[in-house]
């Protein structure tokens, strides 16, 4: 399962060029880090349909691109380019443009004593002179799992820039608002074309790479924000975040993924859960042509407790695959995933949700839910449980389901005088609703809320045939866990 | 000009002709009352009336204030002023009941060149509507019709029909399956609603009902056909004698198609 020789010289040609350009300020740590990774990543290769992992999800239009590092002709944003993305009331706002912190277009306002939200960049380069955050070192790529993931270990190969946030013990990060609206530090990864004066546009990559540490009793809500600015030239963003939450803290993270219809979109999200820690993820996935999601948390210490909620819309020839390996490593620990998808046209979704109860992980209460409406015929969900329990004492639940828009439904708020396109808007709002009401009230609520309703209203806008034909109501799918164990 | 004309319609449903030539002329002011064995074709009528795709008419013609109801849409006829109390309401998980009316209503002003009405404005005459249907204020978020009781989903239909005071109501068996209680209040609600301007078919298989909603005219519809029109005694005559009596005069009269 080698990566194609013609594609490992382009990334062999990336890797040469990326080393050579920081060797002389890389840490011997970081080099070390990046080398091993990159040649786990020859190794390894990227998967096939084989893999069944990846069983759902074909890769060979990303590995027959020959994706290049942007540098030096990156485009110049001003801040007014950003008005589509900016979330009012934000604690501080990063943007990173094609991978790499551009100050410029970033606010970082007061924050609380103990507290640190910078490019991972400038945190390395601290940590180089010895006086640097000891968290850095501590925890950068400890959780990431290079040794299995292709994707992960060519992420640490690149590694270079990103978001670093560290929430100091006890410090309630945006929550002075009180009545438990938060306000959530922005994280924007503006994909660009390119500056319009560079020569001809070539397929980009970037690895962005975030290190989230959230200290005991702790608090903070984190917003990643993927975005394309400029001409729909194919870019590969192949992004990781570990996040940290210690003993008894509390964080909400969003993943948005709303980049232009060439893009490639890979991100992992692992998260590492001290005991009693309460982590809610969502993903919010509407933008890419070809996107990856997954979410890996890992419940590392006793009554812990995890929500991963997403929602998926589709359109076009869009694949969203939504990947979850949810791992149970210590009792009393509980796990909720619920996803909803909407495809339409010949949109393909995908939901696997992977689930590992380890041996003295006893008391597991864990629960998956997977919804979908198909809008066309075409559009397709292939839903994957996947349970492997090595402890005796747990509870596990899991279902899934597909329907279309209900005809009635429709019929009787049109009978009111709603008119069709409004009608079907408001059926999908009131599906996608179910994931928006899982989320915390506050700034990154409004915010998910207004990029799911501009999404919907385009596709509510056509009125297929379909609305003609007898109904089919929602079904069941016939799934049952793979138990292994 | 009557309010409501129906011309010799035909109507199917999968292939199957379920209205086989209705006439029915309804005028502004007046109470219509609909009864029929099960199966005759009174929810198909209402269906055509409010639109449904689903129903496709044969022939005939229906105009309604004079235009052509036939060529509209659902939201078309409602917004003209037609209304259906459903006599199976749907449940639609995830949007509030009162946003709903509130987004019907406000579709049907803007369709009549109107304001329209925001949360401030609806929010009192949406609380009047419900005390007068003895609705609890917690219906007003809850899903629509979701997990309601099917005393308290036929409430909610006369409570949209407060709300949206159309020209013509075709109440669909509002009647079936509420206690004595709750017919009244329902009854009630529909009773303040009468006026000269606006009209009502009321589809029932009870005299119960049409003792507290006294109807200017009754018609008969068996197998798609109106077979015979008369006063409220009529209704009387049917509690006492059922339908069967009606089939037989009119099989011994002439069949009514041609
Ligand atoms: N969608 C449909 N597909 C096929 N047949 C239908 C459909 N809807 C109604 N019918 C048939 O049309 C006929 C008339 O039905 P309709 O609901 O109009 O009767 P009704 O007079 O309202 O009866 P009830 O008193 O039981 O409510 C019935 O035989 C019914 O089975
Ligand atoms: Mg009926």
């Amino acid at each position: 399962m080698a990566v194609q020789t013609a594609q490992l010289e382009s990334y062999l040609e990336s890797f040469t060029d990326f080393t050579r350009a920081h060797a002389s300020a890389t840490p011997d740590w970081l080099r070390t880090l990046r080398e091993e990774a990159f040649v786990r990543f020859c190794e390894v290769g990227f998967p096939t349909t084989r893999d069944e992992d990846w069983r759902f999800t074909n890769l060979s239009a990303l590995v027959r691109t020959p994706f290049r590092l942007v540098r030096g002709n990156r485009a110049a944003l001003a801040v007014s380019d950003l008005a589509p993305w900016i979330i009012e009331n934000a604690l501080a706002r990063l943007v990173f443009v094609d991978g790499l912190f551009a100050p410029a277009l970033s606010t970082i306002g007061s924050l609380p004593n103990g507290v640190v939200v910078d490019s991972l960049a400038s945190e390395i380069a601290r940590q180089n002179t010895a006086n640097g955050a000891a968290a850095v070192a501590k925890h950068l790529g400890r959780y990431l799992d290079t040794r299995r993931d292709p994707f992960c270990a060519l992420n640490t190969a690149f590694l270079e820039d990103g978001a670093f946030v560290h929430v100091a013990r006890g410090v309630a990060l945006g929550a002075e608002l009180g009545a438990g609206i938060a306000r959530p530090i922005h994280l924007l990864f503006v994909s660009t074309a390119g500056s319009e004066s560079a020569p001809s546009p070539t397929p980009s990559m970037t690895h962005p790479r975030n290190l989230i540490v959230v200290e005991e009793e702790a608090q903070a809500t984190i917003v990643e924000d993927y975005v394309s600015f400029g001409a729909e030239i194919p870019a590969f963003s192949n992004a990781a975040t570990e996040l940290v939450a210690r003993g008894n803290s509390t964080v909400e993270h969003f993943m948005v993924e709303r980049e232009h219809l060439q893009s490639f979109n890979f991100s992992t999200l692992r998260i590492e859960q001290a005991r009693s820690a309460n982590v809610v993820s969502h993903s919010l996935l509407s933008g890419g042509a070809l996107v990856r999601n997954n979410v890996h948390p890992v419940l590392a210490g006793e009554g812990g407790e995890c929500l991963i909620n997403g929602l998926f819309v589709g359109s076009g020839r869009q694949h969203l695959d939504n990947y979850m390996l949810v791992e149970h490593a210590s009792p009393h620990c509980a796990s909720r995933q619920f996803y909803n998808g909407i495809l339409d046209q010949r949109a393909h979704g995908v939901f696997h949700g992977r689930i590992i109860v380890h041996k003295d992980a006893q008391k597991t209460d864990a629960k998956q839910t997977n919804r979908n409406l198909l809008l066309a015929d075409d559009a397709q969900i292939d839903t994957k449980p996947q349970l492997e329990i090595y402890a005796d004492d747990v509870k596990c639940t899991h279902g899934a389901t597909i329907g279309q828009i209900e005809d009635n439904a429709l019929f009787y708020l049109r009978a009111r005088g709603i008119g069709e396109i409004e009608a079907r808007r408001l059926l999908l709002e009131a599906f996608a609703g179910e994931c928006l009401g899982r989320i915390k009230p506050g700034a990154a609520h409004d915010y998910a809320h207004s990029v799911v309703e501009a999404r919907l209203v385009s596709l509510a806008a056509p009125a297929p045939a379909s609305s003609l034909t007898a109904e089919s109501p929602e079904r069941n799918l016939d799934s049952h866990w793979e138990e292994v164990g | 000009m009557s309010l409501l004309q129906i011309r010799n319609l035909h109507a199917q449903v999968g292939g199957h002709e379920i209205l086989k030539g209705i006439d029915l002329t309804v005028n502004a002011g007046e109470v219509h009352s609909i009864m029929g064995p099960n199966g005759s074709g009174k929810s198909t009528l209402a269906q055509v009336l409010s639109r449904h795709q689903a129903f496709e008419v044969t022939g005939g013609e229906i105009l309604f204030n004079g235009k052509d109801l036939l060529a509209m849409k659902p939201e078309e006829a409602a917004c003209e002023g037609v209304f259906m109390a459903f006599q199976y309401p749907v449940e639609i998980p995830g949007i509030g009941n009162a946003y709903f009316v509130r987004t019907a209503l406000n579709a049907i002003r803007k369709y009549r060149g109107l304001d329209e009405l925001d949360a401030m404005d609806f929010l009192p005459l949406y609380r009047e509507k419900m005390r007068l249907l003895d609705m609890d204020e917690k219906f007003m978020n809850r899903s629509v019709n979701e997990g309601f009781s099917g005393g308290e989903k036929k409430r909610n239909e006369i409570l949209q029909m407060a709300m949206l005071e159309p020209r013509l109501a075709i109440l669909d068996e509002t009647d079936s399956g509420l206690d004595i209680d709750a017919l009244r209040i329902v009854a009630q609600g529909v009773n303040v609603m009468r006026s000269p301007e606006r009209a009502m078919i009321v589809v029932t298989h009870y005299q119960r009902l049409l003792n507290y909603i006294a109807p200017d005219f009754v018609h008969v519809l068996v197998d798609g056909r109106i077979l015979r029109s008369g006063g409220p005694e009529l209704a009387l005559e049917l509690e006492d004698k059922g339908y069967g009596w009606i089939e037989t005069e009119a099989g011994q009269i002439a069949p009514a198609s041609a």
